[in-house]
């Protein structure tokens, strides 16, 4: 009877969370400066617009910030669930692994280093922000994937992960202090994180990779449900650790790599969304978090894109990071003191 | 059910058993005894196949573990080890229900035949109170019971427990070792469990396996004790073991 009751209990949050992103999503595409109509952003919805400037405006400004919105916050929130889980720790995110700092070194090389030592190379700016961002996560995958086939203890991969990470950092910080005043701007914007830098043809490329690292997500939730018991409780369940680890930390990188790599590194999302899910569907059965995680992701980055919208409408722009900062840092402290409170 | 060939065991270059044989057959229960740093955590991952051997081979219910995948060696023993698995908004039940996992498919989706298992394996270690409580919010010896659903829902023919008393009192110790007991006799499994309880051993489980460095001694309750080794190895200044009251003293 409990039970069944959960289950219903559930199944409505879910509901109630789709319409959430659905509402949230038509919000966002009304909020801009230019007023459009309620009934031209419905019916864009299936293409049905019948202005062209309203058109340009949707499909090419507001729909693509929209979809990119969602799948960000999904991809952060399922990536900072799956680092929570392997790791067996609450303060981990998407950014454990160091993917951020690899991310920042590859700009911060691009947008400071180059211009400092005048290489002259067109094409890198081919590759532009996001392909370096790509490549500096990537090659940080890659260092943890070869230390973590030497290395049994998980508690050492976060050491060593975090240890790559600050001194990838302080690198980051040198080559900061040296850049010139303009180079260092387009740094810091980069690092403030934005929802409207990806265009239509960039979406092409990375709804696909978001989409296969959900997918991927997904696919873990029984290896997740195992790992949640331990790593050796999980092998002796029957669990091929070394192998769900790969795939966790593949996920990992496709993810919080390529939303790092278009929107800049966005905090906080994939650290608080996990625990409210948690928090809301009470469980910590994989098949219902994980879904339940990405849903909470989208509609927070939808949420935060409102926001900027309606506040840049006074003419005050804030970066996506500081409100994304803003709504995450009391969920996280909520979340600590209730656990402190009830044990 | 478990074969020890002419094992060796060792803990980074420390040889702890060396040429050991035994057969732990199923119906019965096999106290795993020896002091501190003795090897017994390590013999019972090694069967589990979470450590290495030096030499020898195991055979589970046949087979050589090296053959064994996990997801195989998972339908044949479970383990239920010290660690205290506490997790966020996790009922009992769910995590009774992870002992399903060899047997689910890649979502880990329970069927109805699942649900029965676990709420037989519930029953059985008697821990239906529990079954909706959060798992971080039971006290150790909860906790512990929990486990063993965990491994009876994993439906084994074997299953390995280290040092299960060691956080419970003492009518709790008696009464987990008498529920693996039943299992071993009422249910037919292979109960293999390590611990430092001489007296439960003694009186309640069918044979001894006893870690004299560098030997492993493998017999009957009786003829164990008739040995003498107990004496032998557990002896020091303090205190004495009374073979005819199966107990300690102070010297």
């Amino acid at each position: 009877m409990k039970r069944s009751q959960q289950h219903i209990l559930r199944t409505m949050l879910f509901v109630l969370l789709s319409i959430a992103i659905v509402v949230l999503a038509i919000a966002d595409m009304l909020i801009g400066s230019v007023a459009i109509p309620v009934r031209e952003v419905v019916s864009s919805l299936w293409g049905g617009v019948t202005q062209a400037d309203y058109a340009h405006i949707i499909y090419d400004m507001r729909m693509p910030k929209v979809l990119v919105a969602i799948f960000a916050g999904m991809a952060l929130s399922a990536s900072g669930l799956l680092m929570q889980t392997l790791f067996r720790n609450p303060l981990a995110g998407p950014y454990v692994l160091g993917i951020n700092s690899g991310a920042s070194f590859g700009v911060a090389l691009f947008t400071l280093a180059v211009p400092m030592m005048a290489i002259n190379a067109p094409w890198l700016y081919d590759i532009g922000v996001t392909g370096v961002a790509l490549i500096g996560s990537a090659a940080i995958l890659l260092m943890v994937m070869a230390l973590s086939r030497r290395i049994k203890s998980i508690s050492v991969i976060l050491i060593l992960g975090m240890m790559l990470g600050s001194a990838i950092s302080a690198v980051v910080g040198i080559l900061q202090y040296m850049g010139t005043e303009e180079s260092l701007k387009a740094f810091i914007v980069w690092t403030m994180g934005s929802l409207s830098n990806v265009t239509t043809a960039q979406l092409y490329i990375f709804v696909p990779t978001v989409v296969v690292g959900l997918v991927l997500s997904l696919v873990a939730v029984k290896s997740l449900n195992m790992l949640l018991m331990g790593e050796s409780n999980a092998r002796t369940l029957g669990l091929n650790v070394r192998l769900s680890r790969t795939i966790i930390f593949l996920a990992t990188t496709l993810l919080a790599g390529t939303v790092t790599a278009y929107c800049g590194p966005i905090g906080f999302v994939g650290l608080a969304m996990p625990h409210l899910a948690r928090m809301t569907f009470r469980t910590s059965d994989h098949r219902t978090l994980m879904p339940a995680a990405m849903l909470w992701g989208g509609v927070a980055m939808l949420l935060c894109c409102l926001l900027s919208d309606v506040i840049a409408r006074y003419s005050v722009i804030l970066p996506v990071n500081t409100l994304t900062a803003l709504l995450g840092v009391p969920i996280i402290i909520f979340v600590v003191l209730r656990n402190r409170n009830r044990q | 059910m478990i074969k020890l060939n002419d094992i060796t065991l060792a803990f980074g270059q420390r040889k702890l058993i060396e040429h050991a044989s035994a057969h732990f057959v199923c119906g019965q229960m096999t106290a795993l005894l020896g002091r501190n740093g003795a090897g017994k955590s390590t013999l019972l991952k090694a069967i589990a196949s979470l450590g290495a051997l030096q030499g020898g081979a195991i055979e589970i219910g046949g087979r050589d573990l090296r053959d064994l995948s996990n997801a195989e060696l998972a339908r044949m023993i479970a383990f239920v080890n010290t660690e205290r698995v506490s997790v966020e908004a996790m009922t009992a039940y769910d995590l009774v229900a992870v002992g399903r996992s060899p047997y689910t498919g890649w979502s880990g989706k329970l069927r109805s035949s699942d649900h029965e298992v676990i709420e037989r394996s519930i029953r059985i270690a008697g821990v239906e109170h529990l079954a909706d409580r959060y798992v971080d919010t039971l006290s150790d010896g909860e906790c512990q019971r929990v486990m063993i659903a965990r491994a009876l829902a994993q439906d084994t023919p074997a299953i390995l427990l280290d040092e299960p008393t060691s956080y419970l009192d003492m009518p709790n110790r008696y009464e987990l070792c008498t529920l693996l007991g039943r299992l071993a006799h009422d249910e037919g499994k292979c109960v293999l469990f390590s611990t430092h309880e001489l007296d439960i051993a003694l009186t309640l489980s069918d044979n001894i396996a006893l870690v004299d460095t560098p030997q492993l001694l493998y017999m009957p309750t009786d003829e164990m004790i008739a040995s003498g080794s107990i004496e032998r190895l557990f002896d020091s200044p303090y205190i004495r073991f009374d073979a005819s009251t199966r107990s300690i003293h102070l010297k």
